[in-house]
């Protein structure tokens, strides 16, 4: 075309980014990538290609890591993990800012790369994966700086495996390198078979910027070098990816007493209210789903738009759909580039052609490309309404309601990320933090960054990348000794006979009879000193249903959580000679009374007071990260100083805004069976606190296997450790369990109670006038 | 007047829904407008077949108190020959032009003289900058305006019945002011610098279409802030809802802070992003320019001769 006809047509022309020096570099390394181990890159092995997606060109070889690869690494990261953790945090945070500067300074290598190996528009991986990257490394600098001061006494895992995804190679990377280093941990990281190049140019930044030998070693390789990496001997592993997969991790690494942090799928929600800015509820959609192709855990894959705006909202979407340019991923002025690989695009396809919906389309070139796609009149029942597509695909639906916009917003097992979009504030802070997800943007989408914390709720995963919330996901919690299996003295000579008193659940508020109609004694070293009943699963499910029906505990203030727990603690302390006799007659004990009752009162102080922050953000606006309630716990209750446990994990749990499922202990139940009397005049409200007495190791499948409980918290002295986080990964609920490991209950240590009684949400509000 | 196939915006009836309806969000706004630039661009012969259209559509301005008819016929001997003719016969477009010249109304007989009917004059009538002077005398510049030859004026809207939210009274004097241009295409600047947030910018557009305006412009180029992209992006946005209550295409003009070649690529695809290719045209969009067309000379000369060019190779205006 020449100049002149141009001029007429005005239509856009090609942008071609050059790749030369990407091609240069792969030159350089003859197309053929060995592993990065111990500072050094080996010779390939048995190698597989790695291609462009847009053209189906062979990029480079790169090898497939056997087990002996793995356990190399491992090794490797083994041996430098000792002197990376007594490097001085300043140390630390030089070697973190010099990667920084080192992204920096080959940004367009690394993004002209990206793009070549992942097919995303040059566009993006130049401004958002290498950018954001970078900003990571920065961030993390700063907390190596600060270790000592913000995490104080914080110990490292140690080895970190680390699994990321095809969809941001670089950026997930950096996302799990930076904390782990920041923190004084070595890694093993395994990039996706399909996109291996960036972290293998990475591995030339890490040398430059003097990362220790074995501090970060890299294994490339498919599925099944991942799987060797989960079984090797690592502390602590991190993965991003499915869901699916995100099950198998949980269930390999259960019983480990290992770190696991998953970020996992979604399906996210993207609220539009009737009085929203529809032309930038439109243009975010753009940024929200078709970003990257859609290939994005917290795509907004999933629109809810207010009936009365709905036909205008499709009319000025799909007018906005025929304007997204797909095409050469190197072509700057290109919206959408390729599909990673072309057996994705068929798995987006096949579930696009599970729908029932009306399908509207963009338009896109042949070959490894997908349109940009809308789904509209699809009833809650499709396919599509539930299932991670992870491709271009958004589907839509109304609502009538604010409520009804969290009703259906919530309607989904996933939990990482939403939209909410009005410029009314009442409705739209109102709505934000109703929706359980870890993640949300009011009037506003995909907005990340190295100090908002990111991750999931539900089966979206649990951890956090970025901020200090992403710190703890490094740091070792602290054990105690290991605990011995409870011994149950022989001695059926009945010393307590008033009057015979099998004492019941408390379910609801209510003392409730044993399903199973048997009970069993308790015997203390003097003899039976009462009976008690024995949950079996029906028990579990009714105590479960009843903190289910008590969810406005977890929307009441922290003032009020606090007078009902000083409460408790009163009516405890009125009674203290009577529960120390108890305990006594149980387990031979001392008296623990008065230390419980000051546990609730610390916890009572708690209630208030566990603030969220504000984040120091690059944008005009608010981002919060707001500590927020699990929902309902269920724990299985200490051996140990067992009075003053169950203190501890009551204050805990309710000051934190949970409903509780507490299993009492063993040896003492009837500790627990007398604080029914204490609970019913402290005016906790039925559901919130329920106790069961029965055998921990039967019931902790049925807990950790109940798909209405939030999290299980085990510190039971029987070994559940491995049941539980085996059943949890049905719906990947948060647990947390001692490895068979006791604790020291009479510390004053709020920090791990708190972290594993809440999860952050964070909210984003952007505003400006 | 610049050929058109279109049917003049005749307005709608005042309808204060259509005000109460207006909603922005400014962060979205800005973060749309803030990343356009880095979404598009265009290359070689794209890059200067866009720049020959932006030419095409610069209304060539001098709004100065020391304006001089010597000045202005030099400005419109520029506007009508805007770029060297070697290099537009280098690029195939000998015969470009700028859309209009635009001038202050004493200066419009001269400036109808000099471009001898080759080019519209375009006027700033009714007591410009500030639009303070008494309603009937702004009504009556115009029609003067309109009798020395401008066929298209550039008025300026009350800023007080934006900052006052008196629609009704904004509605009324821009439908006064339209009445008052007869046949000339009636410019309504809004002075967006002066309006407060963008939700004011999309209420005041609304209502100078309703009230008939032909294009709506954004400043007089003397506030202390004139166009940028997110107030073009809210315009062009309450243009398409314009359209589609009303089934009429108004025109858009950006004026004051275009003054780099770059910048108006960034617009251009702005336009052609939010309202279509129809738009890519004198008789749809205008930039109010000075010193925009200087720095578009540069590139194409670099276009032409792969060399970076300065400005005394190319004539002043």
């Amino acid at each position: 075309m020449t100049v002149a006809e141009i001029f007429e047509s005005m239509d856009w022309g090609p942008a071609p980014e050059s790749r030369a020096e990407a091609d240069a570099w792969l030159d350089r390394h003859d197309r053929a990538f060995g592993h990065v181990i111990d500072g050094k890159r080996l010779k390939p092995g048995e190698t597989f290609d790695t291609v462009n997606p847009a053209t189906g060109e062979v990029l480079a070889r790169v090898t497939q890591g056997t087990e002996a690869d793995v356990a190399k690494a491992v090794k490797a990261a083994r041996k430098a993990a000792k002197g990376w953790a007594a490097a001085s945090d300043h140390d630390r945070a030089r070697v973190l800012y010099a990667i920084a500067r080192g992204l920096q300074k080959h940004s367009r290598l690394f993004a002209v790369l990206e793009t070549l190996d992942t097919g995303k528009p040059i566009r993006e991986a130049r401004d958002i994966d290498v950018a954001l990257a970078a900003r990571h490394f920065y961030h993390h600098a700063g907390h190596a700086e600060l270790r000592a001061e913000v995490m104080p006494g914080a110990e490292p895992w140690g080895v970190c495996g680390q699994i990321v995804p095809w969809n941001f190679p670089l950026l997930m990377l950096a996302w799990k390198v930076a904390p782990a280093l920041a923190m004084g941990n070595t890694v093993v990281l395994k990039p996706a078979e399909w996109t291996p190049l960036t972290a293998l140019a990475f591995a030339d930044v890490c040398e430059s910027a003097g990362v220790p030998e074995g501090v970060v070693n890299i294994v490339t390789g498919d599925g099944a070098t991942g799987a060797a990496l989960v079984k090797a001997e690592i502390d602590k592993l991190a993965f991003t990816g499915s869901t699916e997969v995100g099950r198998i991790l949980r269930r390999e690494t259960a019983g480990r007493a290992m770190g696991l942090t998953l970020e996992l799928g979604g399906k996210s929600p993207y609220i539009v209210f009737e009085d929203a800015d529809i032309d930038s509820a439109v243009e975010g959609l753009v940024d929200a789903i078709w970003f990257n192709g859609g290939q994005v855990c917290c795509a907004g894959s999933r629109l809810l738009v207010q009936e009365g705006i709905a036909d205008d909202f499709h009319d000025r979407l799909k007018a906005r759909i025929a304007k997204i340019r797909v095409g050469d991923p190197l072509d700057k002025a290109v919206d959408m580039g390729a599909m990673v690989h072309a057996e994705h695009r068929d798995n987006v396809l096949a579930m696009l052609g599970k729908t029932s919906g009306t399908i509207t389309q963009g338009t896109c070139p042949e070959g490894c490309f997908l349109p940009p796609t809308l789904v509209t009149d699809v009833h809650g029942a499709d396919p599509l309404m539930a299932e991670e597509v992870f491709g271009p695909v958004l589907v839509s639906t109304t609502f009538r309601t604010p409520s009804e916009a969290v009703q259906l917003a919530n309607d989904t097992r996933y939990g990482l990320a939403a939209s909410v979009w009005s410029q009314d504030l009442d409705v739209a802070l109102d709505t934000a933090p109703k929706i359980r997800a870890g993640v949300v943007w009011v009037n506003g989408t995909n907005m990340l960054d190295a100090a908002a914390p990111f991750g999931g709720m539900k089966e979206s995963g649990f951890g956090r990348e970025g901020g200090i919330a992403g710190l703890s996901a490094y740091v070792r919690p602290a054990a105690g000794a290991t605990l011995k299996p409870v011994k149950t003295p022989e001695n059926e000579q009945i010393v307590q006979n008033e009057i015979d008193r099998t004492a019941k659940m408390y379910i609801g508020g209510k003392q409730a009879r044993p399903d199973g109609g048997y009970s069993r004694r308790v015997t203390g070293p003097k003899g039976v000193v009462g009976e008690v009943g024995i949950a079996n699963r029906k028990d579990l499910r009714n105590a479960v249903e009843a903190a289910n029906g008590a969810k406005g505990w977890s929307r009441t203030t922290g003032h009020l959580r606090a007078q009902i727990l000083y409460y408790l603690a009163e009516n405890l302390a009125a009674r203290a000679e009577e529960f120390d006799a108890r305990l006594a007659a149980q387990t031979g004990g001392k008296g623990e009374a008065a230390e419980a009752v000051r546990h609730l009162f610390r916890w009572a102080a708690w209630a208030d007071k566990h603030d969220g922050r504000t984040l120091g953000v690059p944008m005009g606006g608010l981002a919060l990260a707001l500590n927020t309630p699990l929902g309902v716990i269920g724990a299985f209750a200490s051996e140990e100083t067992p009075l003053v446990a169950m203190a501890h994990v009551i204050g805990a749990a309710l000051a934190t805004g949970n409903r509780l499922v507490l299993v009492a202990p063993e040896r003492a139940p009837l500790t627990a069976t007398d604080l029914y009397q204490v609970i019913e005049t402290s005016d906790v409200p039925a559901g919130v606190l329920n106790i069961l007495t029965g055998d921990h190791a039967e019931l902790a499948a049925q807990m950790a296997g109940h798909m209405d409980v939030d999290a299980v918290w085990s510190f039971s002295s029987a070994d559940l450790s491995k049941v539980i986080e085996t059943e949890a990964a049905g719906d990947l609920k948060r647990t947390w369990v001692n490895d068979g490991r006791g604790r020291d209950w009479s510390a004053a240590d709020a920090a791990p109670f708190l972290a594993a009684g809440t999860e952050v949400q964070t909210i984003w509000v952007p505003f400006g006038t | 007047m610049t050929a058109t196939d279109l049917p003049r915006n005749a307005g709608l009836p005042f309808d204060p829904a259509v005000v109460e309806a207006v909603r922005v969000n400014t962060p979205a706004t800005l973060r749309r407008a803030g990343t356009l630039p880095a979404r598009r661009s265009v290359k070689k012969d794209w890059q200067a077949a866009w720049l020959a259209r932006a030419v095409s559509m610069i209304d060539l301005t001098t709004l100065s108190g020391d304006d001089t008819p010597g000045r202005v016929r030099r400005l419109c001997a520029k506007a009508l020959q805007p770029v060297r003719p070697d290099l537009l016969e280098a690029i195939g477009l000998p015969g470009l032009t700028t859309g209009a010249v635009c001038v202050y109304h004493e200066m419009v007989p001269v400036a109808v003289d000099a471009v001898q009917g080759k080019l519209p004059v375009a006027a700033v009538s009714t007591g410009f900058p500030a639009g303070l002077s008494p309603l009937p005398l702004r009504l009556r510049e115009i029609e003067e305006s309109v009798a020395a030859g401008a066929t298209e004026i550039d008025i300026v809207i009350s800023r007080r019945h934006v900052l006052t939210g008196d629609w009704q009274a904004l509605y009324d004097e821009t439908r006064a002011m339209r009445e008052a241009c007869g046949p000339a295409h009636m410019k309504a600047i809004l002075a967006t610098g002066e309006l407060g947030p963008l939700k004011n910018v999309m209420k005041a557009s609304m209502v100078t279409m309703m009230a008939g305006s032909d294009f709506i412009k954004t400043s007089t180029g003397k506030e202390a802030v004139n166009a940028t992209l997110p107030v073009s992006l809210t315009m062009m946005r309450a243009i398409r809802a314009y359209e589609a209550a009303s089934d009429f295409k108004v025109g858009y003009k950006p004026a004051g802070g275009v003054s780099k070649a770059k910048d108006a690529i960034s617009y251009l695809a702005l336009l052609k992003e939010e309202l279509g290719d129809r738009w890519l045209r004198p008789d749809l969009f205008r930039f109010g320019a000075s010193s925009l067309l200087g720095d578009i000379e540069r590139q194409l000369e670099h276009h032409v001769t792969g060399r970076y060019s300065a400005a005394h190779r190319h004539p002043a205006g």
